[in-house]
């Protein structure tokens, strides 16, 4: 076999538009680096406050911002109250300006006022600072998701879907959310652990603004807007805190237009108006590392030419009888190509998508979503094992089709095609999540840096960069996809005449 | 191992067109052996079959007693040119050469030592898009000698080769089979293989019409015919034929005497006072010998249809 490798590398090798090919690919992965860099590093002049978002105590960026009626709490204690409302209220759309321009069309029709957003929250949170991404441990009612015990931003667990009174109880490093229905039978929801020391504990309010996002065949439309949740409590009863009742609004927008938020004392409780959220950040729509990447589909298409004329060649001159000559064993020598392939093309992945990264970080200096240093190397190594094992595709489908023109339309049709469809928006995304699935193309997912929160309501579509399937479970489908056709390539050479 | 090739009762149809209808012949070592037929009678076909290539519906082809697909590192048994073109254009001929030693576990320096047999030492390293026809011959016959093999199998290597080549390659050829290799050589003309081929398996419709040695079939030929030169044609022509034998006029002062042998040709003449200034046995050449034998095979076909 090492004979065998040696003679397919060195058929590589010696054909110099296959070299020249693999310095494409390259170029073309920096180019396409260098050109999505340019394209986010292009800012409107407008005020943008506040620069990078807040970090949460594990790094991920967070979006930290309430109404907060608070009390210090030094040490244990527990605090309890009913959410009896949580409803939301459009914010009213900007107003055009007196300049005499044409009324803005009707607005489209948005869910009533009373409605609150799916993931509006009101609740109890004791928390160790007000500055925005510092630990906390909270319980809440929500608009659409029942009663949640979260921490941390990252963390959240479902509690009883209907129960309306909530409890948060504080013992040395341990908070403890509690739920019921009735305030007599309480259930435990769950734990968080919460530094000892002086922190702030009391009421809450929050709620992410309104998003409509449609796509459909080649167009997108979105509609949204600010939305102010009100919650009202009662029956507040708080032990173990320190001083009286403060309304804060925890990381206010410091831009003009700000709704008014607040809080009013009413009986034994409170209505607190609230915007905001306490979540992690969404990250769809800012900029992310992998777009640096972008260029893979590129490079992709080139390697997977290579691949189909490794093959196709052969059968074009005749050369493919010297080549089953030399070695009869067909099996082995369609091994060899695929090994020769795989290794030529993943070394080049490699060597492309690291520079790539590198330069495309360069060039735009803005801050992309940020990106732990494994999942920098995972899609570096990613996107090689990705160009990879699809130009080890593209050998078997040469393999089979024995065409040159025909398998690069297959295997451009099959990888890269459904990938420029579905992350440009062209195809729906639900159509396009299913092409992601399916197709080879869900390798790319291997790419995805921006987690999915199943508390953060926004659009998880391919056009926004996430991915149906998890990055490795997405590279498995391109995988099943080469073993399937690597196996049809060997029957099929078994029993063609050369 | 013993170098031969076996081919025995091969059969293989594409469609409704039998290709190979029971070819068998043994290839010896030692000799050229011609593989003659006109084109499609399944010389190639024949020749895929015994590297592997082609399946077959039935029979059987071993290379010194083994199927070539049994084989490991095969070019080391049998060396063949199938086709000189097939050549990636891009690639140098040195390079065609080297994928193909290394996937015999031989190294660089073989390649440049059949480079050098073959003539091509200067040429080696030049993109292989820009070779003659005949250039790609050698390559080709090159390629079949990498691995020192036994036996060689080629077809039809005179393809393109220009008076000094054929020449070169007659010699070439000879040379190997004096070396104890089995030599298989096709061709669809017969002339190319004068004086190279020892042995003769004629084909036709995919199976064996005639399996003759050389020097056999020329005597066969060239029995019992007298070249006769004379001035005197047409007494000669009636001397001759009074005795029973047949004359054919070949040249204005040339006859060829065919049913009388030369010494009882120059007493017929003597006795009948004619003249004549050479008389000579005449010797076949090898297409004449090939139309004989084919025109006798036609006939044999023929009369096999009728009964």
């Amino acid at each position: 076999m090492k004979g065998l490798l040696r003679a397919e590398f060195t058929k590589f090798r010696s054909v110099r538009g296959w070299v020249v090919g693999c310095g494409v690919a390259v170029v073309l992965m920096l180019f396409f680096a260098v050109l999505a860099g340019a394209g986010t590093s292009d800012r409107g002049g407008g005020p943008r406050g506040g620069g990078a978002p807040p970090k949460g105590p594990d790094g991920t960026p967070v979006v930290d911002g309430f109404t907060f009626v608070r009390q210090p709490l030094p040490a244990d204690g527990t605090l309890t109250v009913r959410v009896a409302d949580l409803t939301g209220t459009d914010l009213p759309p900007p107003r055009p300006g007196d300049d005499g321009a044409p009324p803005a069309p009707a607005e489209p029709e948005r869910p009533g006022p009373a409605e609150a957003e799916p993931w509006a929250k009101a609740g109890l949170i004791v928390k160790a600072g007000t500055t925005p991404g510092s630990p906390y441990a909270a319980v809440m009612v929500t608009g659409d998701h029942g009663v949640r015990m979260q921490h941390d931003f990252v963390h959240d667990l479902a509690g009883p879907a209907d129960a309306r009174w909530l409890r948060l109880e504080r013992k040395g490093g341990t908070v403890i959310g509690y739920a019921s229905a009735d305030g007599a039978a309480w259930t435990r929801i769950g734990t968080a652990a919460l530094a000892t020391g002086e922190v702030e504990a009391g009421l809450f309010v929050a709620t992410p603004p309104h998003e409509e996002y449609d796509q459909f065949l080649g167009g997108t439309s979105s509609i949204g807007g600010k939305v102010i949740a009100t919650g009202t409590f009662e029956h507040l009863t708080a032990t173990g805190t320190t001083g009286d009742w403060e309304t804060e609004i925890v990381g206010a927008d410091p831009s003009a237009g700000r709704p008014d938020v607040g809080a009013t004392r009413t009986g034994d409780g409170f209505t607190v108006t609230g915007t905001g959220d306490i979540a992690p950040a969404g990250g769809g729509a800012g900029p992310k590392l992998e777009q640096t990447l972008v260029g893979g589909f590129a490079a992709l298409t080139v390697l997977a030419v290579l691949g189909v004329l490794f093959v196709t060649t052969e059968y074009r001159r005749g050369l493919v009888r010297t080549t089953f000559t030399a070695t009869p064993g067909r099996a082995r020598v369609l091994a060899a190509k695929a090994v020769v392939i795989g290794a030529v093309t993943f070394g080049v992945g490699l060597v492309a998508s690291a520079a790539a990264l590198l330069i495309g970080e360069a060039v735009r200096g803005g801050d992309p979503y940020p990106v732990a240093v494994s999942t920098q190397v995972r899609i570096v190594v990613g996107t090689a094992a990705l160009l990879a094992v699809a130009a080890v595709f593209a050998v078997a489908i040469g393999t089979i089709l024995r065409r040159g023109a025909g398998a690069v339309a297959a295997v451009v049709l099959l990888t890269t095609l459904p990938y420029i469809l579905s992350v440009a928006a062209v195809l729906p995304a639900v159509p396009a999540q299913w092409v992601l699935r399916l197709t080879p193309a869900a390798a790319f997912a291997v790419q995805q840096t921006v987690p999915e929160w199943p508390q953060v309501h926004q659009a998880y579509t391919p056009a926004f960069g996430f991915f149906p399937l998890p990055p490795w479970g997405g590279f498995a489908v391109l995988c099943a996809w080469t073993a399937a056709a690597l196996a049809i390539a060997a029957v099929l050479l078994r029993r063609r005449d050369a | 191992m013993e170098a031969t090739i076996e081919v025995s009762d091969l059969r293989k149809t594409y469609g409704s067109t039998v290709a190979l209808d029971g070819m068998t012949f043994t290839v010896t070592p030692g000799r050229v052996t011609a593989f003659v037929g006109p084109n499609g009678a399944g010389k190639s076909t024949t020749m895929r079959v015994v590297l592997g290539l082609d399946r077959v519906d039935a029979g059987t082809a071993l290379i010194g007693g083994r199927p070539y697909r049994s084989l490991r590192t095969p070019l080391r048994h049998v060396g063949a040119l199938l086709d000189a073109s097939a050549l990636h254009p891009a690639r140098s001929g040195r390079d065609h050469l080297l994928w193909q030693a290394h996937s015999q576990g031989l190294g660089a320096p073989r390649v440049d030592e059949v480079l050098r047999l073959t003539g091509l030492a200067d040429v080696g390293r030049r993109r292989a898009g820009g070779y003659s026809l005949g250039m790609r011959q050698r390559l080709g016959v090159a390629g079949a000698l990498l691995g020192d093999p036994p036996v060689l199998m080629l077809d039809e290597p005179f393809n393109g080769l220009d008076p000094e080549g054929i020449r070169w390659m007659r010699g070439f050829l000879r040379a190997l089979a004096a070396e104890g290799r089995a030599v298989l050589v096709s061709s669809h003309l017969m002339s190319e293989l004068q004086d190279t081929a020892g042995h003769l398996v004629v084909v036709g419709r995919g199976k064996v019409v005639a399996d003759t040695s050389v020097a056999d079939l020329i005597a066969a030929a060239s029995a019992d015919r007298v070249t006769l030169r004379t001035i005197a044609r047409t007494e000669a022509m009636t001397a001759l034929a009074e005795r029973g034998a047949t004359v054919a006029v070949t040249d204005r002062d040339t006859l060829t005497v065919d049913g009388l042998p030369a010494d009882q040709v120059v007493t017929v003449l003597s006795q009948a006072s004619v003249p004549f200034s050479e008389i000579s046995a005449h010797r076949a050449t090898l297409e004449e010998a090939y139309m004989e034998l084919t025109r006798d095979a036609v006939e044999f076909r023929a009369t096999e249809v009728a009964g």
